[in-house]
């Protein structure tokens, strides 16, 4: 038994949200560096270059690399064997997220009434995703969501005996119609399995996943579909900042789960290039 | 590249095309979508707004807070088609400028082009980099609204794209 005060919880979370704000994930960074290497696009190039300048300001100046930080979205993974003291941890995720938000300047973007919208905009609550694993550890990841890209996100209950054609087509028409709103490149996350809830979660967990599918060999049969989708959305001519281009997205990532004999769900959860996300283990 | 100055005039933005990069310093004032809804309402009470908007620049933008030390926190342009049902009537009142990201509505450009306005993209998810072009920032309504209030800007060459022009051409084609 490992005993974690939840205090270090609060502690990491805020270190967590700062650190995905404001400095950009190194696999996205070296994905839009190879796409600016690609992209044939002068416009496209230099809107690229633009981006990854954004980065080193945000760095240097310690700013939000993009102004809406989001609705941050926080995984734990929590080993079995941990024993939490101190107060309730879904409190000490949130005065996490709260704190960090604060000292940082990042954006009170909440609003605590999503009807009427009254009142006064907020840096909490975050949305929180746990997971029971073995050992005894805690893997905390913090996702800060904008919502651009996350009003883009698409779910579709197909049949369990559809062509694969189809659900292509529907991941790419989600790309489609997000069009050159989203900020693109974008980063697609795909959730295929499970049930219609855990569909969306698994795409959103996608984007966790190290953008690299744009130069990986292909080893699996998700490998394969994630380069036959980046291939086909980047036929689509969006481009950076949608002014047509190579590259519409980064990487297409993809997480699957066993699912019900009578359906497939397909989740896609578009994330701008502005993809950031920060993880600590406890 | 062409550089314009604020207040902007008919005459200023006439030659602008689509797809063409132009540098806008002077002031702009920033509003997105609950900003919108208040102007919305104003104008349907016969309301004064918080701004003249003859020859002004909206900027969709809530900014994050400002960081000690600094004039803005990051300040890039949100998702423009949002505010596409308030527009038309901001442009029939004098807006002569729009600065966002991504595509409008028809009635949007329809009226762009009767009102002899412009529609203008910024570098969407730069807000680090365009916050260096704020020289200042000051909230002049809607406090209330938190990162949503109105805030009066000068900024000192502000890359932007011609989006859609006075004639009523888009930079992403016709839809």
């Amino acid at each position: 038994m490992k005993i974690i005060r939840t205090s270090t919880v609060t502690k990491a979370v805020s270190r967590l949200c700062i650190e995905a704000n404001i400095n950009l994930r190194k696999d996205v960074l070296a994905a839009l560096k190879s796409a600016c290497r690609r992209e044939t696009n002068p416009r496209a190039k230099n809107f690229i270059r633009d981006i990854i300048k954004n980065a080193s300001i945000a760095k240097r100046n310690n700013i939000a690399i993009c102004q809406d930080t989001g609705l941050p979205v926080v995984f734990l993974e929590i080993g079995q064997g941990i024993q939490f003291t101190g107060v309730d941890l879904n409190k000490a995720v949130q005065k996490g997220i709260e704190a960090g938000y604060k000292k940082a300047g990042l954006r009170n973007s909440i609003v605590t009434d999503p009807v009427c919208r009254k009142g006064k905009q907020v840096f909490s609550p975050g949305i929180i995703h746990t997971d029971l694993v073995s050992g005894s550890r805690l893997k905390i990841t913090v996702l800060p969501k904008g919502f651009g890209c996350e009003n883009k996100s698409r779910l579709k209950m197909f049949n369990p005996t559809v062509d694969i054609a189809e659900i292509k087509e529907f991941i790419v028409a989600a790309v489609r119609d997000a069009g050159p709103d989203a900020c693109p490149p974008y980063i697609v996350g795909v959730g295929i399995g499970g049930t219609a809830d855990y569909a969306c979660l698994l795409a959103k967990k996608a984007l966790l996943k190290k953008v690299t599918s744009y130069e990986l060999p292909v080893t699996s049969y998700e490998s394969k579909l994630e380069k036959d989708l980046l291939k086909e959305i980047n036929k689509l001519n969006i481009g950076p900042m949608g002014l047509g281009g190579k590259i519409t997205a980064l990487a297409v990532n993809i997480e699957t789960q066993p699912t019900h004999i009578a359906g497939l769900p397909v989740a896609v959860n578009i994330s701008c290039h502005a993809l950031r996300s920060a993880a600590a283990l406890l | 590249m062409k550089r314009i100055k604020t207040p902007l005039t008919r005459e200023g933005i006439k030659n602008l095309k689509a797809g063409e990069n132009v540098l806008l310093s002077g002031t702009i004032y920033t509003a997105r979508d609950q900003a919108h809804k208040r102007f919305a309402e104003a104008i349907k009470k016969g309301a004064k707004l918080p701004f003249g908007l003859k020859g002004e620049v909206i900027y969709y933008c809530g900014p994050t807070n400002t960081p000690k030390g600094k004039v803005i926190g990051s300040c890039g342009p949100t998702t423009s088609s949002r505010m596409d049902k308030f527009t038309p009537a901001l442009l029939k009142k004098g807006l002569t400028a729009m600065i966002g990201k991504g595509g409008r509505s028809e009635e949007v450009i329809k009226a762009v082009r009767k009102y002899g306005a412009v529609y203008f993209l910024a570098p969407a998810g730069c807000g680090a980099l365009i916050a260096e072009k704020v020289k200042s920032a000051k909230i002049v309504a809607y406090k209330d609204l938190g990162p949503e209030a109105v805030r009066k800007l000068e900024v000192k060459d502000f890359p932007l794209v011609v989006g859609i022009d006075m004639k009523g051409a888009s930079v992403y084609g016709k839809k």
